[in-house]
Protein backbone atom coordinates (compact mmCIF):
# COMPACT_ATOMS: atom_id res chain seq x y z
CA UNK A 1 0.00 0.00 0.00
CA UNK A 2 0.69 3.58 -0.67
CA UNK A 3 2.28 6.17 1.73
CA UNK A 4 4.77 8.04 -0.30
CA UNK A 5 3.92 9.03 -4.14
CA UNK A 6 5.92 10.51 -6.78
CA UNK A 7 4.37 13.53 -8.17
CA UNK A 8 4.80 15.84 -10.87
CA UNK A 9 3.34 19.00 -11.46
CA UNK A 10 3.80 22.65 -12.65
CA UNK A 11 4.03 25.97 -10.27
CA UNK A 12 4.29 29.20 -11.81
CA UNK A 13 5.10 27.56 -15.10
CA UNK A 14 7.90 25.40 -13.24
CA UNK A 15 7.86 22.00 -13.14
CA UNK A 16 8.56 19.73 -10.53
CA UNK A 17 8.87 15.95 -9.61
CA UNK A 18 8.68 15.28 -6.18
CA UNK A 19 8.10 12.21 -3.31
CA UNK A 20 5.67 13.19 -1.12
CA UNK A 21 4.01 11.25 2.09
CA UNK A 22 0.52 10.81 0.93
CA UNK A 23 -0.68 12.18 3.99
CA UNK A 24 0.53 15.89 3.46
CA UNK A 25 -1.75 18.42 2.12
CA UNK A 26 -0.72 21.07 -0.61
CA UNK A 27 -0.32 23.52 1.14
CA UNK A 28 2.10 21.83 3.19
CA UNK A 29 3.96 20.62 0.05
CA UNK A 30 4.13 24.01 -1.39
CA UNK A 31 5.57 25.94 1.23
CA UNK A 32 7.61 23.59 2.77
CA UNK A 33 9.09 20.89 -0.20
CA UNK A 34 8.74 23.95 -2.58
CA UNK A 35 9.38 26.71 -0.12
CA UNK A 36 6.71 29.17 -1.97
CA UNK A 37 5.76 30.15 1.63
CA UNK A 38 3.22 32.97 -0.04
CA UNK A 39 0.47 30.00 0.73
CA UNK A 40 -0.78 30.27 4.01
CA UNK A 41 -2.44 28.25 5.95
CA UNK A 42 -4.76 29.23 8.16
CA UNK A 43 -7.56 27.14 9.71
CA UNK A 44 -6.53 23.84 8.03
CA UNK A 45 -9.93 22.96 7.68
CA UNK A 46 -11.47 24.84 4.80
CA UNK A 47 -13.19 27.62 7.24
CA UNK A 48 -10.51 30.85 6.48
CA UNK A 49 -9.72 30.70 2.92
CA UNK A 50 -5.85 31.69 4.00
CA UNK A 51 -4.68 28.86 1.83
CA UNK A 52 -6.76 29.03 -1.37
CA UNK A 53 -4.86 29.45 -4.72
CA UNK A 54 -5.38 27.69 -8.48
CA UNK A 55 -5.66 24.36 -9.48
CA UNK A 56 -5.97 23.44 -13.43
CA UNK A 57 -7.42 27.39 -13.69
CA UNK A 58 -10.07 26.95 -10.50
CA UNK A 59 -9.77 28.24 -7.36
CA UNK A 60 -8.97 25.46 -4.41
CA UNK A 61 -8.37 25.21 -0.82
CA UNK A 62 -5.21 24.05 -0.87
CA UNK A 63 -5.82 22.54 3.00
CA UNK A 64 -8.33 20.29 1.77
CA UNK A 65 -6.54 19.03 -1.28
CA UNK A 66 -3.74 16.51 -0.46
CA UNK A 67 -0.21 17.24 -2.79
CA UNK A 68 -1.12 13.40 -4.21
CA UNK A 69 -4.10 14.86 -5.81
CA UNK A 70 -2.55 17.76 -7.36
CA UNK A 71 -0.43 15.11 -9.48
CA UNK A 72 -0.67 15.83 -12.78
CA UNK A 73 -1.87 19.50 -12.25
CA UNK A 74 -0.87 22.78 -13.17
CA UNK A 75 -1.04 25.12 -9.90
CA UNK A 76 -0.57 29.35 -9.59
CA UNK A 77 0.54 30.49 -6.58
CA UNK A 78 0.45 34.06 -5.01
CA UNK A 79 4.09 33.95 -5.94
CA UNK A 80 2.98 33.84 -9.50
CA UNK A 81 -0.46 36.03 -9.68
CA UNK A 82 1.56 39.43 -11.09
CA UNK A 83 3.26 37.31 -14.25
CA UNK A 84 1.10 34.28 -14.75
CA UNK A 85 -2.46 36.02 -13.99
CA UNK A 86 -1.45 39.09 -14.90
CA UNK A 87 -2.91 40.75 -11.63
CA UNK A 88 -0.45 43.77 -11.43
CA UNK A 89 -3.17 46.41 -11.21
CA UNK A 90 -5.28 43.95 -8.85
CA UNK A 91 -2.23 43.67 -6.58
CA UNK A 92 -1.34 47.67 -6.94
CA UNK A 93 -5.35 48.16 -5.66
CA UNK A 94 -4.62 46.18 -2.82
CA UNK A 95 -2.26 48.59 -1.97
CA UNK A 96 -3.73 51.81 -2.76
CA UNK A 97 -7.08 50.74 -1.38
CA UNK A 98 -5.70 49.77 2.33
CA UNK A 99 -7.04 46.20 1.73
CA UNK A 100 -5.00 44.43 3.66
CA UNK A 101 -3.28 45.40 7.23
CA UNK A 102 -1.74 42.00 8.08
CA UNK A 103 -1.61 40.58 5.00
CA UNK A 104 -2.20 37.00 6.19
CA UNK A 105 -5.63 36.60 4.49
CA UNK A 106 -4.32 38.02 1.31
CA UNK A 107 -3.11 34.82 -0.94
CA UNK A 108 -6.54 33.54 -0.53
CA UNK A 109 -7.85 37.09 -0.65
CA UNK A 110 -6.37 37.65 -4.30
CA UNK A 111 -6.96 33.89 -5.68
CA UNK A 112 -10.77 34.49 -5.05
CA UNK A 113 -10.85 38.00 -6.55
CA UNK A 114 -8.72 37.18 -9.46
CA UNK A 115 -11.44 34.31 -10.17
CA UNK A 116 -14.18 36.47 -9.28
CA UNK A 117 -12.99 39.29 -12.33
CA UNK A 118 -11.36 36.52 -14.90
CA UNK A 119 -15.32 35.02 -14.89
CA UNK A 120 -16.23 38.64 -16.68
CA UNK A 121 -18.04 39.82 -13.40
CA UNK A 122 -19.36 42.77 -12.83
CA UNK A 123 -18.38 45.47 -10.29
CA UNK A 124 -21.16 45.01 -8.11
CA UNK A 125 -20.23 45.04 -4.04
CA UNK A 126 -22.93 42.75 -3.43
CA UNK A 127 -21.84 39.91 -5.64
CA UNK A 128 -18.27 40.73 -4.54
CA UNK A 129 -19.51 40.27 -1.13
CA UNK A 130 -20.50 36.99 -1.99
CA UNK A 131 -17.91 35.98 -4.02
CA UNK A 132 -15.57 36.41 -0.98
CA UNK A 133 -17.53 35.14 1.46
CA UNK A 134 -15.67 31.98 2.08
CA UNK A 135 -12.27 34.44 2.89
CA UNK A 136 -11.87 35.75 6.57
CA UNK A 137 -10.28 38.83 6.76
CA UNK A 138 -9.83 39.85 10.49
CA UNK A 139 -8.04 43.10 9.88
CA UNK A 140 -10.10 45.30 7.05
CA UNK A 141 -13.56 44.95 7.77
CA UNK A 142 -13.69 43.52 3.61
CA UNK A 143 -14.84 46.87 2.40
CA UNK A 144 -11.38 48.00 1.61
CA UNK A 145 -11.11 44.48 0.10
CA UNK A 146 -14.41 45.08 -2.04
CA UNK A 147 -13.00 48.79 -2.98
CA UNK A 148 -10.07 46.96 -4.57
CA UNK A 149 -12.25 44.49 -6.51
CA UNK A 150 -14.46 46.99 -7.58
CA UNK A 151 -11.83 49.82 -9.11
CA UNK A 152 -9.70 47.23 -10.73
CA UNK A 153 -12.89 45.73 -12.60
CA UNK A 154 -13.70 49.36 -13.60
CA UNK A 155 -10.26 50.34 -14.85
CA UNK A 156 -10.18 47.17 -16.73
CA UNK A 157 -13.22 48.34 -18.58
CA UNK A 158 -11.70 51.68 -19.48
CA UNK B 1 -4.28 19.67 12.01
CA UNK B 2 -2.72 17.32 9.83
CA UNK B 3 -4.47 14.36 8.47
CA UNK B 4 -3.56 11.19 10.35
CA UNK B 5 -0.86 8.44 8.39
CA UNK B 6 -3.00 6.31 5.70
CA UNK B 7 -2.39 4.63 2.79
CA UNK B 8 -3.66 5.73 -0.66
CA UNK B 9 -5.09 4.01 -3.55
CA UNK B 10 -6.32 5.72 -6.69
CA UNK B 11 -7.84 3.15 -9.21
CA UNK B 12 -8.76 3.44 -12.39
CA UNK B 13 -12.02 1.49 -12.94
CA UNK B 14 -14.80 1.09 -10.79
CA UNK B 15 -14.27 -3.02 -10.74
CA UNK B 16 -10.80 -1.45 -9.29
CA UNK B 17 -12.59 0.35 -6.59
CA UNK B 18 -14.88 -2.41 -5.65
CA UNK B 19 -12.11 -4.86 -5.33
CA UNK B 20 -10.54 -2.80 -2.66
CA UNK B 21 -13.68 -1.79 -0.69
CA UNK B 22 -13.60 -5.97 -0.46
CA UNK B 23 -10.81 -5.82 1.93
CA UNK B 24 -12.47 -4.93 5.24
CA UNK B 25 -8.84 -5.54 6.48
CA UNK B 26 -8.01 -2.50 4.71
CA UNK B 27 -10.48 -0.36 6.03
CA UNK B 28 -11.12 1.79 3.02
CA UNK B 29 -12.96 5.39 2.68
CA UNK B 30 -13.40 6.81 -0.16
CA UNK B 31 -12.15 10.12 -1.10
CA UNK B 32 -13.92 12.21 -3.89
CA UNK B 33 -14.27 15.84 -4.01
CA UNK B 34 -12.97 15.63 -0.04
CA UNK B 35 -14.18 19.20 1.10
CA UNK B 36 -15.86 17.00 4.07
CA UNK B 37 -13.61 14.42 4.87
CA UNK B 38 -10.02 16.43 4.57
CA UNK B 39 -11.46 18.51 7.49
CA UNK B 40 -12.60 15.17 9.71
CA UNK B 41 -9.28 13.54 8.75
CA UNK B 42 -7.53 16.92 9.62
CA UNK B 43 -9.43 17.57 13.34
CA UNK B 44 -8.79 13.69 13.60
CA UNK B 45 -12.96 12.59 13.17
CA UNK B 46 -12.00 10.10 10.57
CA UNK B 47 -9.07 7.96 11.03
CA UNK B 48 -8.89 5.69 8.18
CA UNK B 49 -6.70 3.62 7.12
CA UNK B 50 -6.73 3.28 3.20
CA UNK B 51 -7.70 5.87 1.38
CA UNK B 52 -9.51 5.45 -2.05
CA UNK B 53 -9.18 8.00 -4.46
CA UNK B 54 -12.30 7.86 -7.26
CA UNK B 55 -10.99 11.03 -9.46
CA UNK B 56 -9.46 8.48 -11.98
CA UNK B 57 -12.46 7.17 -12.97
CA UNK B 58 -13.77 9.04 -15.42
CA UNK B 59 -16.83 7.37 -16.16
CA UNK B 60 -18.07 9.01 -12.50
CA UNK B 61 -17.67 12.37 -14.02
CA UNK B 62 -20.73 12.63 -16.41
CA UNK B 63 -23.68 14.07 -16.83
CA UNK B 64 -25.85 11.63 -18.90
CA UNK B 65 -29.36 13.26 -20.56
CA UNK B 66 -31.42 9.85 -21.01
CA UNK B 67 -35.05 9.24 -22.21
CA UNK B 68 -36.26 9.30 -19.32
CA UNK B 69 -33.77 10.49 -16.55
CA UNK B 70 -30.92 12.76 -15.75
CA UNK B 71 -28.26 10.75 -14.62
CA UNK B 72 -24.81 12.55 -12.62
CA UNK B 73 -22.00 10.87 -12.04
CA UNK B 74 -21.00 10.26 -7.88
CA UNK B 75 -17.58 12.39 -9.43
CA UNK B 76 -19.57 15.40 -10.81
CA UNK B 77 -18.03 18.59 -8.93
CA UNK B 78 -20.61 21.13 -7.75
CA UNK B 79 -19.48 23.93 -10.18
CA UNK B 80 -20.02 21.91 -12.87
CA UNK B 81 -23.81 21.38 -12.18
CA UNK B 82 -23.71 24.95 -11.32
CA UNK B 83 -22.72 25.68 -15.31
CA UNK B 84 -24.23 22.28 -17.53
CA UNK B 85 -27.36 23.36 -19.14
CA UNK B 86 -28.48 19.91 -19.40
CA UNK B 87 -28.76 20.36 -15.12
CA UNK B 88 -30.26 24.28 -15.65
CA UNK B 89 -33.20 22.70 -18.27
CA UNK B 90 -34.15 19.16 -16.25
CA UNK B 91 -32.78 20.13 -13.06
CA UNK B 92 -33.42 23.51 -12.12
CA UNK B 93 -33.72 23.08 -8.51
CA UNK B 94 -30.05 22.03 -8.40
CA UNK B 95 -29.15 24.88 -10.42
CA UNK B 96 -31.49 27.30 -7.30
CA UNK B 97 -29.40 25.43 -4.81
CA UNK B 98 -25.98 25.10 -5.88
CA UNK B 99 -24.63 28.65 -5.35
CA UNK B 100 -25.76 27.94 -1.83
CA UNK B 101 -23.22 25.07 -1.03
CA UNK B 102 -20.50 26.66 0.66
CA UNK B 103 -18.39 28.85 -1.66
CA UNK B 104 -16.50 28.92 -5.12
CA UNK B 105 -13.45 27.32 -3.84
CA UNK B 106 -15.37 24.75 -2.27
CA UNK B 107 -17.94 24.24 -5.30
CA UNK B 108 -14.34 23.36 -7.50
CA UNK B 109 -13.82 20.65 -5.81
CA UNK B 110 -17.00 19.40 -3.89
CA UNK B 111 -19.11 16.54 -5.52
CA UNK B 112 -23.01 15.26 -5.41
CA UNK B 113 -21.85 12.12 -4.51
CA UNK B 114 -20.06 12.87 -1.92
CA UNK B 115 -22.91 15.22 -0.42
CA UNK B 116 -25.15 12.06 -0.89
CA UNK B 117 -22.62 9.75 0.53
CA UNK B 118 -22.02 11.46 3.56
CA UNK B 119 -25.40 12.61 4.28
CA UNK B 120 -24.64 15.45 6.49
CA UNK B 121 -27.82 16.59 8.21
CA UNK B 122 -27.68 20.71 7.28
CA UNK B 123 -26.34 19.63 3.40
CA UNK B 124 -29.15 21.01 0.55
CA UNK B 125 -28.32 17.87 -1.62
CA UNK B 126 -29.77 15.22 0.10
CA UNK B 127 -32.77 17.06 0.45
CA UNK B 128 -33.00 18.65 -3.47
CA UNK B 129 -32.83 14.00 -3.96
CA UNK B 130 -35.91 13.86 -1.69
CA UNK B 131 -37.58 16.79 -3.48
CA UNK B 132 -37.13 15.77 -6.53
CA UNK B 133 -37.78 11.75 -5.67
CA UNK B 134 -34.55 10.61 -7.26
CA UNK B 135 -32.54 7.69 -7.16
CA UNK B 136 -28.87 6.55 -6.00
CA UNK B 137 -27.40 3.57 -8.23
CA UNK B 138 -25.20 1.48 -5.87
CA UNK B 139 -22.84 -0.51 -7.03
CA UNK B 140 -20.70 -3.19 -5.57
CA UNK B 141 -18.29 -6.70 -6.33
CA UNK B 142 -22.32 -8.60 -6.52
CA UNK B 143 -23.65 -6.32 -8.66
CA UNK B 144 -25.34 -2.54 -9.08
CA UNK B 145 -29.01 -1.73 -7.13
CA UNK B 146 -30.90 0.90 -7.15
CA UNK B 147 -32.06 2.82 -3.77
CA UNK B 148 -35.01 5.14 -3.90
CA UNK B 149 -34.18 8.88 -2.48
CA UNK B 150 -36.74 8.12 0.79
CA UNK B 151 -35.22 4.85 2.04
CA UNK B 152 -31.48 6.12 1.35
CA UNK B 153 -30.84 8.55 3.98
CA UNK B 154 -30.81 6.94 7.81
CA UNK B 155 -29.41 9.15 10.13
CA UNK B 156 -26.38 11.50 10.83
CA UNK B 157 -23.03 10.31 8.46
CA UNK B 158 -25.47 7.20 8.37
CA UNK B 159 -26.95 6.12 4.37
CA UNK B 160 -27.93 2.64 2.94
CA UNK B 161 -24.97 2.57 0.84
CA UNK B 162 -22.55 -0.39 2.95
CA UNK B 163 -19.19 0.05 3.31
CA UNK B 164 -18.06 -2.57 0.57
CA UNK B 165 -20.83 -0.29 -2.13
CA UNK B 166 -19.79 2.52 -4.12
CA UNK B 167 -22.22 5.77 -5.24
CA UNK B 168 -22.24 5.25 -8.87
CA UNK B 169 -24.69 7.35 -10.38
CA UNK B 170 -27.84 10.05 -8.61
CA UNK B 171 -30.52 9.54 -11.32
CA UNK B 172 -33.46 12.25 -11.11
CA UNK B 173 -36.36 12.60 -13.32
CA UNK B 174 -36.42 15.21 -15.55
CA UNK B 175 -38.21 18.86 -14.71
CA UNK B 176 -41.65 18.75 -17.00
CA UNK B 177 -42.84 21.94 -18.25
CA UNK B 178 -45.51 22.65 -15.71
CA UNK B 179 -43.31 21.49 -12.62
CA UNK B 180 -42.32 24.13 -10.26
CA UNK B 181 -39.54 24.27 -7.75
CA UNK B 182 -39.34 26.23 -4.20
CA UNK B 183 -36.15 26.47 -2.20
CA UNK B 184 -35.06 28.87 0.60
CA UNK B 185 -32.42 28.13 3.50
CA UNK B 186 -31.04 30.87 6.61
CA UNK B 187 -27.18 30.78 7.28
CA UNK B 188 -25.34 33.11 9.24
CA UNK B 189 -22.51 33.91 6.35
CA UNK B 190 -23.46 33.05 2.60
CA UNK B 191 -22.38 29.66 1.76
CA UNK B 192 -22.36 28.58 5.68
CA UNK B 193 -24.01 25.61 6.39
CA UNK B 194 -27.61 26.12 6.85
CA UNK B 195 -29.26 26.66 10.07
CA UNK B 196 -32.96 25.59 8.42
CA UNK B 197 -33.62 24.87 4.63
CA UNK B 198 -36.09 23.83 2.73
CA UNK B 199 -36.65 22.44 -1.19
CA UNK B 200 -40.05 21.84 -2.80
CA UNK B 201 -41.07 20.38 -5.84
CA UNK B 202 -45.13 20.56 -7.31
CA UNK B 203 -45.69 18.11 -9.57
CA UNK B 204 -48.07 18.60 -13.30
CA UNK B 205 -50.76 16.82 -11.02
CA UNK B 206 -50.21 19.16 -8.14
CA UNK B 207 -48.44 16.24 -5.67
CA UNK B 208 -46.18 18.45 -3.56
CA UNK B 209 -43.28 16.96 -1.96
CA UNK B 210 -41.18 19.13 0.64
CA UNK B 211 -37.69 18.13 2.22
CA UNK B 212 -36.07 20.07 4.91
CA UNK B 213 -32.06 20.12 5.63
CA UNK B 214 -30.19 21.46 9.29
CA UNK B 215 -33.30 21.25 11.28
CA UNK B 216 -33.31 17.25 12.22
CA UNK B 217 -31.29 14.45 12.25
CA UNK B 218 -31.19 14.11 8.58
CA UNK B 219 -32.55 15.46 5.57
CA UNK B 220 -36.37 14.68 5.44
CA UNK B 221 -39.78 14.80 3.65
CA UNK B 222 -42.98 16.02 5.86
CA UNK B 223 -45.62 14.03 4.85
CA UNK B 224 -48.06 15.94 6.98
CA UNK B 225 -46.83 19.09 5.24
CA UNK B 226 -47.37 17.50 1.79
CA UNK B 227 -50.76 16.53 2.55
CA UNK B 228 -51.76 20.21 3.21
CA UNK B 229 -50.22 21.18 -0.03
CA UNK B 230 -51.03 19.11 -2.42
CA UNK B 231 -53.45 19.78 -4.58
CA UNK B 232 -53.24 23.61 -4.64
CA UNK B 233 -52.41 25.55 -7.73
CA UNK B 234 -51.36 28.50 -5.64
CA UNK B 235 -50.54 28.69 -2.06
CA UNK B 236 -52.77 31.48 0.27
CA UNK B 237 -51.56 32.85 3.22
CA UNK B 238 -54.18 30.15 4.89
CA UNK B 239 -52.11 27.28 3.17
CA UNK B 240 -49.43 28.76 3.91
CA UNK B 241 -50.27 28.95 7.70
CA UNK B 242 -51.71 24.99 7.98
CA UNK B 243 -48.35 23.54 6.52
CA UNK B 244 -46.75 25.74 9.32
CA UNK B 245 -48.52 24.36 11.43
CA UNK B 246 -48.28 21.06 9.83
CA UNK B 247 -44.27 21.49 10.37
CA UNK B 248 -44.63 21.01 14.62
CA UNK B 249 -44.82 17.25 13.70
CA UNK B 250 -40.54 17.24 12.44
CA UNK B 251 -38.41 15.51 15.43
CA UNK B 252 -36.17 18.94 15.34
CA UNK B 253 -32.48 18.49 16.60
CA UNK B 254 -30.57 21.24 17.83
CA UNK B 255 -27.27 21.82 16.69
CA UNK B 256 -24.17 23.98 17.92
CA UNK B 257 -25.82 27.13 16.63
CA UNK B 258 -29.37 26.62 17.83
CA UNK B 259 -31.98 24.18 19.78
CA UNK B 260 -35.21 22.77 18.66
CA UNK B 261 -37.08 25.36 19.82
CA UNK B 262 -35.15 27.51 17.22
CA UNK B 263 -35.29 25.47 14.32
CA UNK B 264 -38.85 24.69 14.86
CA UNK B 265 -39.18 28.57 14.39
CA UNK B 266 -36.77 29.08 11.22
CA UNK B 267 -38.17 25.82 9.32
CA UNK B 268 -41.67 27.45 9.52
CA UNK B 269 -39.59 30.76 8.28
CA UNK B 270 -37.89 29.02 5.27
CA UNK B 271 -40.78 27.43 4.23
CA UNK B 272 -43.28 30.27 4.20
CA UNK B 273 -40.39 31.77 2.12
CA UNK B 274 -39.80 28.80 0.03
CA UNK B 275 -43.52 28.63 -1.11
CA UNK B 276 -43.55 32.23 -1.82
CA UNK B 277 -40.73 32.48 -4.09
CA UNK B 278 -42.04 29.01 -6.08
CA UNK B 279 -41.75 28.75 -9.73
Amino acid sequence: MMKTAQITLTINGEKHIEDVPVRMNLADFIRTKIGLTGTHVGCEHGVCGACTLFLDGVTIRSCLTLAVQADGSEITTIEGYETDKNASDLIKNFHTRNALQCGYCTPGMLASSIEYIEQGNPADRELVKQHISGNYCRCTGYQAIVDAICTTIEERQN
Amino acid sequence: MKAPDFSYEKPNSIPGILSLLEKDELECQLLAGGQSLMPMMNFRMATPKTIVDISGVSELSLITDTPKAIEIGAMVRYCELQDSDVIQKFCPLITMVIPHIAHPAIRNRGTIGGSIGLSDPAAELPAVLLALDGKVEVSSNKGIREEPANKFFKGIYETACSSNELITKIILPKALPKQKFGFYEISRRHGDYAMAGVCIAQDQDLTVRVAFFGVAEKALRIASIEKVLSGNSDFSQSIIENAQNAAEDIQFEGDMNAGPEVKKHLAKVVLERALEGIK
